[in-house]
C-alpha cells in the first residue's frame, strides 16, 4: 500500500497548528512554547486563537491566574506545595497574590515571559490567526491587537488543519 | 574555537532552543555555535533540536552544573 493510500499522507511532517482556547497566565505558556519552539525547529506553524484565548493577541497584556478551582496548582510554600482551599481563592486579592507570585516564579527561575515568548513566535513567522466570531462576541478590534494578525473563522482554521500534520488544542 | 558562543546559562525552557535558533542566524553555513546553558532539560532538547532541524550536534559535556552544546550549522 502506498503511503498515500494508507492516509493521505502527502502532509509536510513539519506544519503543526494549535488551537488556543485558553487566556490565563498559566495557559498561555503551553501554546507560545510549543509554537514558537516548533517554529524554531523548522516547521511551520499556525496558532488559532478563539475564545480566552483570544485575549492572548491583545497589546496590552494583564495575564493573570487563579487558584480558584484549580486544585491541581501547588505552589511551593515555606518547603512544601501548597493549594489553595475554595473558599480562600474566592476572598478579594488572594488571585492578585497568586498571579505576583507566579511572576516572580517566573523570573527567578528563568522562564521566559509571554510578551517574549508570543514576540518570538511572531519574528519566527508563525501565522497567528484572531477568531472573528470571537472577536464580535467580545467586542474587539483589530486595533487592539498586535499587528499582523490574520482574521478568520471556524473553516479557515479547519483548512489549516488538513494541510498540518500536528493539530492540537489547548 | 567556535564561531559563535551563545550564554543561556540561567534561562529555562525552551530559551536555550529558541536564543540558539536566532544565533544560528549569525554563524556561516558549515560554521559551529558553542552553547552554554544551565537547564538540565537542554541536553536532550538540543539532541532533538539536532535531530529535527539536521543541525550536527559535534560535542556536548557538563561541567559544573554548565553544559556545553557545539552545533554545526548544516541546516
Amino acid at each position: 500500500m502506498s503511503s498515500e493510500a494508507a492516509g493521505g499522507n502527502n502532509i509536510d511532517p513539519n506544519t503543526m497548528s494549535i488551537i488556543v482556547t485558553k487566556g490565563t497566565l498559566d495557559w498561555a505558556y503551553p501554546p507560545f512554547i510549543l509554537g514558537s519552539t516548533a517554529a524554531a525547529m523548522g516547521l511551520q506553524v499556525t496558532m488559532f486563537f478563539t475564545f480566552y484565548g483570544l485575549g492572548l493577541l491583545l497589546k496590552d497584556l494583564d495575564l493573570k491566574v487563579s487558584t480558584l478551582g484549580n486544585p491541581g496548582m501547588k505552589m511551593p510554600m515555606m518547603g512544601m506545595h501548597m493549594g489553595m482551599p475554595n473558599l480562600v481563592s474566592a476572598i478579594p486579592g488572594v488571585d492578585r497574590m497568586a498571579t505576583t507570585m507566579m511572576k516572580n516564579m517566573i523570573k527567578k527561575k528563568g522562564v521566559a515571559s509571554i510578551p517574549e515568548l508570543r514576540e518570538m513566535a511572531v519574528e519566527a513567522e508563525c501565522r497567528l490567526i484572531a477568531c472573528q466570531m470571537t472577536m464580535d462576541l467580545f467586542e474587539y478590534s483589530t486595533d487592539d491587537m498586535i499587528p499582523g494578525l490574520e482574521i478568520g473563522g471556524a473553516a479557515t482554521y479547519i483548512e489549516v488543519a488538513t494541510q498540518s500534520h500536528i493539530n492540537l488544542f489547548i | 574555537m567556535a564561531d559563535h558562543t551563545l550564554d543561556a546559562k540561567g534561562l529555562n525552557c525552551p530559551l536555550p532552543i529558541l536564543k540558539a535558533k536566532k544565533a544560528l542566524k549569525e554563524v556561516p553555513d558549515g560554521g559551529t555555535l558553542e552553547i552554554l546553558a544551565t537547564d538540565p532539560g537542554s541536553v536532550a532538547d538540543f539532541e532533538a533540536f539536532s535531530r529535527t532541524t539536521g543541525n550536527e550536534l559535534l560535542e556536548h559535556s557538563e561541567e559544573g552544573g554548565v553544559y556545553r552544546f557545539l552545533l554545526k550549522k548544516t541546516a
